[in-house]
Parts: structure tokens; sequence; C-alpha cells
């Protein structure tokens, strides 16, 4: 028994486990600490948690993106944070316009749909056009190559923008119809932009997983996921299915641009796309890579321990101003789950199969 | 003739589209207007025109090449036509300029402008001549039409002639596009007279060009390099051993005396080409032996420079006082520490997870650095100044001729190491386990050690760079270090071709030289690397130097693609 136990033992697992269990015994220790020290009321906390669901919801959206063409081609779409930014940075002028004109105070549902139907179209014929350029004809090529065509993908989408609209923060104008108003949840109050966003892309997701699940095109995108030839005999057309997964994983990642401009006016630029892309990308991870459902809870839940954890843990640590530490928190997070959990929460085979 | 060019109607009309689409494109983002008051040859002939016709000569070109077969009138009158027609997407520009930007209402809420930045009347100005909207757009028509003809000319003179004309056009524009850099040399060689003859304002004096033109046309033409190629062929084995022992000493030579003949600034590019040729040799152990797709890199170079920067600064977060030589073999030991610290955790990922993390490694390292709470270790976002240049026998490095050698004496190091690791039994071993990891094991390779020894390698040669580069500055700041570094050592070795150590040279030259004498790309230098990567990933996945045995590796790969393609 102990002999073939011994026989089995490595030491890069047992490491590995120490290093697990190390960081499980930071977590508590951190918890623990800063809940000890009770800085921060409950009503703190709640304002805390719904910002974090309502920046979840955007990684979400962002999220399925990347679930959507990893399931499909087994390939990171680098680019996919990009492509968010192209519709966020191109909606902004629209959005801008129409508030100067003022039917974004008067009209301000048809303005928000008026902007994400720009802002999806944006991303969606980005999405597409990169698809068609820079992966298409690498099917078939070693992994790496698409990789780096990704990466390629990516700068040259920054660039073309700045070029484009120039290098220049924008700002979206804010809803006068949102602006200021408290909903009040079980006597915490909480500012309406949220629950917007939060029902707005819960709604989105609700119904990207109808489609998958129910339409002819879902079910053939599912089939190609599963086996690209064997689809490919059944009749189904491969290309463009796989142009339709990127067209939607485009326009869901627009879509959260302008959820994005709704939750966090300030700072729209070129390069923006590029910390929710990673964020987006440990959020699909979280979830289980490929897996749909799992997209949508691992943004929500990422989105949530991010918001909380630099005040939960890392401030129980003794840490300063743990805020600047937050993007280096969530980026931990992704790399802890990739070294002990790449399947995710959901264990999808998929991952285990190619990870 | 009429109808081969309808049999050949739809090449046309897809290559038209082409160079419009990139006209277009390069003029609203900007690329044209930014360069156009660079000028290359005399003040009628800038850079701005050069990429305003890049679309038509290209489509020029692509329709020489499949309209081969067919008589030469109709290939030009194709290459006319394909010109003509892709200043279409231009010509549309002016009008979208002319009615929503020039005959804009002020008072109206939205304007064009505020959008897209480059929608501006000076643009148009420079796309019509300056003729007017009518006769200006007839003649961007007809300048489009004589581009495509020029495109068709590089294709389809007879052999000779088409030589030198190529080879004429390459040349004069190159002089003009670094006419900055060659009047500086000049200027360190023979002194200021000459420029002034060759010279005028950063542009070639058009008399200068023509003279260019002439002696360069005539060296294609006559083929001196080909003739001379064949005589080299055609020596007795023993005699070419001895001319290549020559032209190694001479390089040598020349190299070490290059920077003291091309000026201080050039040195300062010099120095950096080797600084990333040192950085690349180390990521190719990682990504081009091994296989491992690192993309925080970066996180290295930074461990090596705040080692630098904390050992030897003379400011208040100085500890040890170490000197430079001292400080060296410190941060590559510190290097080689994280390297195997950080490849442990992902010794079990491949491909693209082992890429995101190395991501995520790269951005947490940086975010750390910035961070009050270890700025009492790093000096968060003001950085460590102060790093004193080190000192050689008693002489101060602090010119960038002579840090030069320094780095130059690390890239050979570097380069030293990796040839030598190449063939041994563990260059051997980080090669099965990029072919295949689960083989490699089954074959008795120890993936846990293999693996970290390319980390740790990989690592200390970046680490040695990031040293170098903090005493080279004297400040460093974590801002230095973020990813971009990473993607421009990654981007290098694989325009250089993965794997090969020529090739890292060749991509430090194009991808950090470069930039660095151009300094008016600065703006657009990320969007070149991106278009770079995608297109050498379509073109020419082996690189631009490729490593035979990865060369034979992507054709295979291609030849499979076929015959999967095929069946």
């Amino acid at each position: 028994m102990l002999k073939q136990y011994l026989d089995r033992f490595s030491w890069v697992d047992f490491l590995l486990k120490v290093f697990q269990v190390a960081a499980v015994a930071v977590l508590i220790v951190g918890i623990f600490n800063s809940l000890g020290a009770a800085k921060y009321t409950p009503g703190q906390w709640v304002t805390l948690i719904f910002a974090g669901l309502a920046q979840g919801s955007i990684y979400a959206l962002i999220a399925l993106g990347y679930t959507l063409v990893y399931g499909i081609l087994l390939m990171i779409n680098f680019a996919h944070g990009d492509v968010y930014m192209a519709g966020a940075f191109t909606a902004v002028f629209l959005a801008n316009s129409l508030a100067a004109s003022g039917f974004l105070a008067s009209h301000p549902v048809w303005s928000v749909l008026l902007l994400l139907l720009l802002a999806t179209s944006v991303s969606m014929a980005l999405n597409v056009i990169v698809e068609r350029i820079a992966y298409r004809p690498l099917r078939g090529a070693p992994r790496l190559v698409p990789l780096i065509t990704a990466i390629g993908a990516s700068f040259t989408i920054e660039y073309t923008f700045r070029g484009l609209y120039g290098a220049e923060f924008q700002a979206y104008p804010i809803i006068p119809a949102l602006d200021g108003q408290f909903l009040n949840l079980a006597g915490f109050d909480v500012p309406y932009t949220q629950i917007v966003v939060l029902v707005a892309a819960i709604l989105l997701m609700v119904s990207l997983y109808l489609f998958i699940e129910r339409t002819k095109i879902g079910t053939a995108m599912r089939a190609v996921s599963e086996d690209k030839e064997v689809a490919r005999l059944m009749g189904i057309d491969v290309d463009k299915t796989i142009m339709i997964t990127f067209a939607i994983g485009g326009a869901l990642a627009g879509a959260a641009g302008v959820f994005n401009g709704i939750f966090r006016p300030q700072g729209v630029f070129f390069f923006m796309g590029f910390i929710p892309g990673i964020k987006a990308f440990t959020a699909a991870v979280l979830g289980g890579i490929g897996n749909i459902p799992g997209a949508m809870v691992g943004g929500l839940f990422l989105g949530v321990f991010e918001a909380v954890g630099p005040n939960l843990i890392l401030e129980g640590l003794g840490i300063p101003a743990v805020n600047q530490l937050r993007d280096a928190f969530a980026f931990t997070i992704l790399v802890l789950i990739l070294i002990f959990r790449p399947q995710g929460i959901f264990g999808e085979r998929l991952a285990e199969k190619k990870a | 003739m009429l109808k081969t060019l309808q049999k050949n109607f739809q090449s046309i009309r897809k290559f038209a589209l082409f160079g419009g689409i990139l006209a277009f494109y390069l003029t609203a983002i900007g690329i044209v207007e930014a360069f156009a008051p660079r000028n290359l040859i005399g003040s009628f002939l800038s850079l701005g025109h050069v990429f305003l016709v890049l679309g038509a000569t290209g489509a020029g070109v692509f329709i020489a090449q499949t309209m081969k077969e067919t008589d030469t009138k109709s290939i030009y009158f194709a290459g006319f036509l394909t010109g003509a027609l892709s200043s279409v997407s231009l010509v549309i520009f002016n009008i979208i300029v002319q009615v929503f930007v020039v005959q804009a209402n002020p008072d109206s809420i939205f304007q064009l402008r505020s959008m897209f930045i480059n929608f501006s009347e000076d643009i148009q100005t420079f796309l019509t001549f300056g003729q007017g909207m009518v006769l200006g757009n007839i003649l961007l028509i007809l300048f489009f039409g004589i581009m495509g003809l020029l495109g068709v000319s590089f294709v389809s003179l007879p052999e000779k002639i088409r030589r030198g004309w190529v080879n004429a056009w390459i040349w004069v524009l190159a002089i003009g596009l670094f006419s900055e850099n060659v009047a500086q040399i000049i200027q360190e060689l023979f002194g200021p007279a000459l420029n002034k003859v060759l010279f005028f304002n950063k542009s070639l004096n058009t008399t200068s060009a023509i003279v260019f033109f002439i002696i360069t046309f005539a060296v294609g033409y006559y083929g001196i390099k080909k003739e001379t190629n064949t005589r080299w062929q055609a020596m007795p084995e023993e005699k070419q051993k001895k001319g290549r022992v020559i032209i190694t000493i001479f390089s040598i030579v020349f190299m070490l005396a290059l920077p003291w003949m091309v000026g201080l600034f050039l040195s300062q590019a010099l120095f950096m080409i080797g600084l990333f040729v040192m950085m690349g040799l180390g990521l190719n152990i990682v990504v081009g032996y091994a296989g491992l797709l690192d993309l925080g890199y970066v996180a290295f170079y930074a461990f090596g420079a705040y080692t630098m920067g904390i050992l030897t600064t003379t400011s208040a977060l100085g500890r040890g006082d170490l000197n430079f030589w001292m400080a060296v073999p410190v941060a590559m030991g510190v290097g080689v520490l994280f390297g195997v610290l950080l490849g442990f955790p992902v010794l079990r990922m491949r491909g693209d997870y082992l890429a995101i993390v190395t991501l995520g490694f790269g951005e947490i390292i940086r975010i750390l650095a910035l961070s009050n709470w270890l700025a009492p270790i790093g000096g968060g976002a003001q950085g460590i100044l102060h790093i004193p240049q080190p000192v050689f026998f008693g002489i101060v490095m602090n010119k960038p001729q002579m840090m030069y050698y320094l780095v130059v004496l690390g890239a050979v190091l570097a380069a030293f190491v990796t040839i030598r690791l190449r063939s041994s039994r563990l260059g051997r071993q980080w090669m099965a386990m990029r072919e295949d990891e689960d083989v490699a094991e089954a074959m008795g390779i120890n993936l846990v050690q293999t693996k970290l020894l390319a980390f740790a390698i990989g690592a200390a040669f970046s680490a040695m760079a990031g040293a170098i580069f903090a005493a080279r500055l004297g400040n460093i700041f974590p801002h230095s270090f973020n990813l971009l570094i990473s993607i421009n050592a990654l981007a290098l070795i694989i325009v250089g071709g993965l794997g090969s150590i020529p090739g890292v040279v060749v991509g430090a030259l194009i991808l950090v030289g470069l930039p660095e004498m151009l300094r008016e790309f600065a703006e657009y230098r990320l969007l070149m690397y991106g278009i770079l990567l995608i297109v050498m990933m379509l073109v020419k996945p082996e690189g631009f130097m490729p490593e035979t045995r990865l060369k034979r590796e992507m054709q295979a790969d291609k030849a499979d693609q076929a015959i999967e393609a095929e069946g």
C-alpha cells in the first residue's frame, strides 16, 4: 500500500498541493481578519456586491464570445476584448449626439436600443471580418499560429480605431432617467443603472441560451462544436456556422460595450478592451470554457469576487491601498483557476480534453 | 483585347476592390495624412504618397501576376483599369468630406469630423492635388491608373530591365526614407559638405535621386549581384572557406566599428536592437525550442531591471551597494529563480492556457510594482532613480556606444549558449517536447526538468537584458515593463523565424531597428506590428530566416492540409 503510494508520488503534485493549501489558508486568514475588524457595514458590502454583479454581467457577455468560439474552434480569440471596444467606442459618438439633441432625455429606452443596434452591428461585423481574414485561412495549422494572428488582430484593431477616432478618452452621457435613482431592495439602496444593466444582460443571456438550444442554427452550432467532420457530413455548412458563431459573439460584446457605457460612463478609449478581455476570459474559464451557462455564472462570480475580494481578503492581510490591486487580484484568480481547476466550476469535459 | 479584359474582369474587380479598400483604410486611419509632410524626393514625392498608392500599385502587381499568360498590351491596360478603379473609394471619400465636413452645417448636433478625426479638408486637398473637386478627382483617378501601370511594370517588363527597374525604385525610396540616418552616417564619415549636395531638408533632392536611380538601375540591369553569386559558387571549396573567414573577420571589425561611424542617435538604436536580440534569443529557447508560448516574458526583464536598480542605486531604496558587474550575475540568478518559481505552477499546462497564465503573471508583476504595497522595495509608481552607469577599469560607460559593446557581448553570450544547447541532449529534448509532450514523456524525457530548464535559461537572458537596460537608463519605472515588451520579443522571433538564431537578429533589425530609425512611425508602430504578425502567419509562417527543421515541419503541415483539402 505504502509502496504503491510512493511509486506514484510526484514532487510536482506534492508541491502544487502545498501551494493550493497555502492559497486557501491565505484566503481564510484574510477573510477572517477583515470580518473581524468590521471596517465595513453590511450596507457597504451590499453596495459592493451589486456593483460587482453589474460589472460581472458585462464580463459575462464578453465571456460568452470567448466560450462560443473556444467551443467550436478550440482557440482563444485574443482580439475579442477589442471587438468589445469597437462597439463601445463607436456608440459613444451616437450617444453624445443623442444627448445633445435631447432625444436621450425624452426617449431613454429608444436611445439605448439605438445604441445597442449600432454597437452590436459594428462589433458583429468586425468579429466576422477578423474571422474571415485572420482565422479562416489557418484552419488546420498548428495551434500556435492562429493564436499569434489573434494577437496581431488585437493590435491591428486597437490602433485602427485609434487612427479612426483618435487617442482621447470619450465619455458616455449620463442618462437623466437613471441618474441618481435608487431602488430599495430589502432595506438597501441599489442604483438603477446597475439593476438595468444586470437585468438587460441576463435577458440577453437567456435569449442566447434559448437560441442555442431551440433553433436550427443553434443546433448546427452545437453539432459543429461536437465534431466538425460529422457535422459536415450531415449537411451543415461548417464555415457558415463558424461565421455565425463569431457574429453572435461579436454582437454580445458590442452590447456589453453599451452596458459598460451606461454603468461606467467615463473612460472609453482604444485600449479599453484589453483588461476586460482578459477578465472575461477568466470568467469563461471559471465557468468551464465552452460551456454557455458556465460563462454567465463565471462572469457574475468574477465580477462579485473582484469587487469584494480586495477589501475582504487583501485588506485582512494588512496590505495598503487595496484598490490598486483590483486587476492583479482578478489575474491571480485566473492563474489559480487555470492551475488548480482548468475545467472550471462546472467541469466541462471539453477543457479536460484539450487544456 | 476587349475579350481578354472581359474574361479577366472578375480578377480586375477583385484586385481593384482590394486596392480601393486599402487606400481608403490608410487614408481614414490617418497614415496618409500623417506622412504627407515627410518628403522622400524633392518636395513632390512624400511618404504619404507612397502609402496612398500602395493599394493601386499592389493591385497592379497582382493583376499582372494573374494575367501572366495574356498579351502584354492587355495586361497594361488591365493594370491601368485596376488602378483607376481602386481610386473610386477615395473619390467617395472626397465626396463624403465635401458634403459632411466642408459644407457641413456648423449648427448641426452631429459633426462627422468629431468622430472620424481624419476626415478633414487638409487630406481632401492632398488627395485632389489642390485642384478642387472636379479636376482634382479626375487627376486622382488618372494618377491611380498610372500607379496601377507601375505595379504591372514591376512584373511584366522584360527580365533584365525589370530587375534594374525594381532595384532602382527600392533603393531610391529606401534612401529617401532613411535620409536622416544616411545623412548622419555621411556626416560622421565625410563631414557635412556632401549632405548639402545630396539632401534637401530631409529629402533627397531631385538630381541626386536621378543619379541614384541610374546607378541602382545599372546594378540591377547588369545583374552584378547575381554574377558575384555565381562566381562565388564556382570557386573551389578551399577558397570559399578562406573567403568565409575573411568575411567573418571583416564583419566582426565592422560590428565593432559600427557605433563610431553612425553617431549617437543610431548608436542608441543599435543598443536597443542588441537588447532585444538578447531577449529574443532567450525567448527563442522557451518558445522556439521548447514550444512553450510565454506571453509574460517581460516579468523576467522587470526582475532583472529591478534587481539591478535595488542593488546598485545610490538613492534611498538602494540595498547592497554592489557595482554593475557584481549585480549582473545576481540579476540573472534572480531571473532563474523566478523562471523556476513561475514555471513551476504552469508545468501541467499547454498551448493557449499557458499563454494566458503567463500573460497574467506579467500583468500581476507590473501592477504589484506599481502598487503602494511594494513601494518600500521597488519605489511604486516613482520607480527607482539614480542607478549608476557601469564602470569598466575606471572608464564610466555613459555613452550609448560603450553600452553597445556590452549589449553585443551579452547577445554573443546568449547566441553561444543557444547554439551549444541546440544540438545537445537538452536541446533535442526540448524539440521532442515541442513536437509532442506525451510521446516525449513516453520516451523517457523528464518533462518537469526539461520545461523548468527552458523557463530558467530564457528568464536568465531576459533578466540580463533588463539589468543592462536599467544601468543604461539610470531610472526605471513600472510603466516600462508592460505587455508590449513581451509582444515585441515574441513578434521579432516569429518574424525572423521560430527557433532560428539569425532570424532573431533579422527580426530585431526589422521590428526594433526600423521603428527606432523612423521616429515618425512611432504612432503607427503597433498597428504595423499587428498587421505584420497576421500577414506573416498567413503568407510565411516559418519566418524570414527559417530554421531548417521547423521549415520542413511547416511545409509538411501545408502538404497535409493540401491532401486533406483534396480528400
